[in-house]
């Protein structure tokens, strides 16, 4: 069943992931590699792409099904278009990230790993970002934030949102 | 017209984090309106966290400092004697004179901040490949001998004797053998791999291409985390460069010797630090623990002889390797097993944060006082957790422990990765207690019973703890639990959550007794 909502599932898109696995030269022990193309290129892998990855390596839907349900990155559906994410680990908590935790869940208006009904925000708890000396660290897609807070982390969303 | 301005600014990803690029954009663009030929080159960090954005310009031959920059700061910067500015609020004056970096002892770290990462003139200036040269020369068993002579142990945690491990892989008759190296750095509180791939990339290639050599293996692979977008970008265009240099590839400098790099992402999952886990992922599988034996030395990726090493770990071998004295002047530092040196990291609710590379011996104390200059918040130091979510919690009274594997080992702790995490006295212990269990649950790879299930049962019963419901005896039973979780675990997930809980109810049990019971059982001593 296709999980991307109000997109039409069609043979342009499982071209695009077949393309993706062939340029891993169709590779098993590429999978997660695959699989991070795909979220990549489609903003998740829906259960229609997983059959066409299995196919395309010669796997079984159970062996595909089985690595993206086990790595945090993967989603099954789309993620928002700004992904906002929370280091929730110790060194972070040591400078306050618990009490930024709550002031973003009432700002963005979602919970930790749900995305806003509007499609724009979603927000991700994430266990260290490597920047432990200037926490709290966040992540606005992709773009490391130290020493985060409300104000840093709403300045870098509307600036991805400008990009 | 002026002189031309030689200046140097991180693009580390902690400094980017503070706005380095929007530093550097301000600065090409005040240099350009004055007209001065501002040379800027983008580099790792020298670890100085708290100065980032850490902003040097050459004076006489030497770098002189001034950070944390803002743009804002950039025109004044001009303004005053640029680039000899002693008198700007933001010059921390020469920057190897700095304390913090002056008292350290960089050999892992020698060129990181100094030098382009991925300028390789700059690196065989700085000394680069000079190690790679010989090995290229040795045979397998000499280059095997030289690090076994130097005591380098493992940097992941383990602290395997690397030497040891290279041999048994040496030993192994197969068709193919791999060198994988661990950049999974998930442990909070530790930055030191990205630090190294982003500010000096080469020195993990060439420790990589050493290992190939000393070990008969001809591929190699390094697994970086997804969290680490600008060490994956660097790491990538490392490899292809040193493709096209030759210095990868079917002949090696000209060996006869084939070695190559493959990068690989991990995808969100902390349990893929763990060496046996890390290889299901580089297979293309869920990343669940392999039980041992057999270890990978004999047989690791797609079931032939592996070397598994962490970032810090290869990144040392180049050193060791540059001339015949280096292996015994690495060994004469540090303290007993624990020999040359480790980059501690300091981290969390710490003034000066950043990277402290040192022999090993120097105490904890001096790393979190002298260097670190006490808590970020000026609150007092209660506790400090060393190496990581599955390392030890010591009090403030502990601060004295020598950093060695064994010192630390005596106090019921480890070194991990060498982070050190700072907390003030506004922690609770109880409830960081509670979240190694509940991180234990949320990141286990779901292979074995007592990890799966126990740090489900942990979390729950610590929270019946924190709600004060019958707080002895659910003490008991957390106590009870870490003792399956450590026996019969598979790995160190399981097997060393027990650590950081049973650390915090051994030195903090004050903050597992809600108010009600410790008056309590205050009261009952008192009559009795």
């Amino acid at each position: 069943m296709d999980t991307q909502p109000g997109r039409q599932r069609c043979a342009a898109d499982a071209d695009e992931v077949r393309g993706i696995c062939v340029r891993h030269d169709r590779r098993a022990d590429a999978l997660i590699e695959i699989l991070i193309d795909v979220q990549h290129a489609r903003g998740c892998v829906a259960d229609a792409d997983v059959g066409v990855i299995a196919e395309a390596l010669n796997l079984s839907l159970a062996e595909v099904h089985g690595v993206r349900s086990f790595y945090a990155d993967f989603s099954t559906t789309p993620k928002g278009r700004c992904v906002v994410k929370l280091c929730r680990a110790e060194a972070c908590q040591s400078v306050g990230s618990d009490a930024l935790a709550e002031q973003l869940r009432a700002r963005l208006g979602v919970e930790f790993g749900q995305t806003s009904r509007d499609g724009m925000h979603t927000l991700e708890a994430v266990y260290c970002l490597g920047n432990c000396a200037l926490g709290p660290a966040a992540m606005v897609n992709g773009r490391l934030i130290g020493r985060a807070d409300s104000e840093r982390i709403d300045a870098m969303i509307t600036e991805v949102g400008n990009d | 017209m002026t002189e031309p301005v030689n200046a140097w600014l991180p693009a580390d990803a902690a400094a980017l984090s503070v706005g380095a690029d929007a530093v550097a954009a301000a600065l090409v663009t005040e240099a350009a309106r004055r007209g001065v030929e501002l040379r800027l080159k983008r580099t790792g960090s020298r670890g100085m966290m708290w100065l980032e954005p850490l902003l040097e310009v050459e004076v006489d031959g030497v770098r002189a400092g001034y950070g944390p920059l803002s743009p804002e700061d950039v025109p004044s910067l001009f303004a005053a004697d640029f680039p000899a500015a002693e008198s700007h609020p933001r010059c921390v004056g020469l920057v190897e004179e700095i304390p913090f970096l002056a008292r350290q002892q960089r050999l892992t770290f020698a060129r990181c901040g100094i030098i382009e990462p991925l300028d390789l003139d700059a690196y065989q200036a700085h000394g680069g490949l000079a190690g790679l040269q010989r090995a290229a020369g040795m045979a397998p068993e000499r280059i095997v001998e030289a690090v076994t002579e130097s005591g380098l142990r493992g940097r992941g945690g383990a602290g395997f004797p690397a030497g040891i491990k290279w041999r048994t892989v040496l030993e192994q008759a197969a068709d193919r053998k791999y060198v994988c190296c661990n950049a999974d750095e998930g442990d909070s509180g530790t930055f030191a791999d990205r630090m190294l791939i982003e500010g000096d990339p080469f020195t993990l290639l060439e420790g990589m291409v050493i290992a190939g050599f000393a070990t008969g293996a001809s591929e190699g692979l390094v697994y970086v985390r997804s969290e680490y977008p600008h060490a994956i970008a660097t790491l990538r265009r490392a490899i292809e460069l040193w493709r096209d240099k030759g210095l990868l590839g079917a002949d090696v400098l000209g060996s006869g010797r084939a070695f190559d790099i493959t990068l690989r992402r991990g995808a969100g999952a902390y349990i893929c630090g763990e060496e046996s886990s890390m290889l299901e992922s580089l297979e293309g599988r869920r990343g669940e623990v392999r039980v041992r034996p057999p270890i990978p030395a004999i047989s690791g990726l797609f079931a032939r002889p592996t070397v598994v090493n962490n970032v810090l770990t290869l990144a040392t071998v180049p050193l060791l390797l540059a001339d015949a004295a280096a292996p015994t002047r690495y060994a004469a530092l540090g303290e007993g097993r624990s020999t040359g040196t480790q980059p501690f990291q300091l981290a969390g609710n710490i003034r000066r944060g950043g990277l402290v590379e040192r022999a090993f011996g120097i105490t904890l104390r001096e790393l979190i006082e002298d260097f670190g200059g006490g808590t970020l918040s000026g609150r007092p130091v209660r506790a400090v957790q060393v190496g990581g979510p599955l390392g030890a919690w010591l009090p403030a009274s502990s601060l004295d422990v020598a950093m060695t594997y064994e010192a630390l080992a005596g106090v019921d702790a480890m070194l991990g990765h060498g982070g050190i995490v700072v907390f003030d006295d506004s922690v609770d212990m109880a409830r960081m207690a509670e979240f190694a269990m509940a991180f234990c649950a949320e990141e286990s790879c779901g292979k074995c019973t007592p990890c799966r299930i126990g740090a489900v049962r942990g979390a729950e019963t610590l929270q019946k703890v924190r709600r004060g419901e019958h707080v002895a005896d659910n003490i008991r039973l957390v106590e009870d639990l870490c003792e399956v979780m450590t026996d019969g675990s598979l790995c160190a997930m399981g097997g060393l959550t027990p650590m950081p809980v049973l650390s915090a109810l051994k030195h903090f049990p004050e903050d597992f007794a809600p108010a009600d019971d410790a008056r309590t059982h205050h009261a009952a001593q008192v009559t009795s």
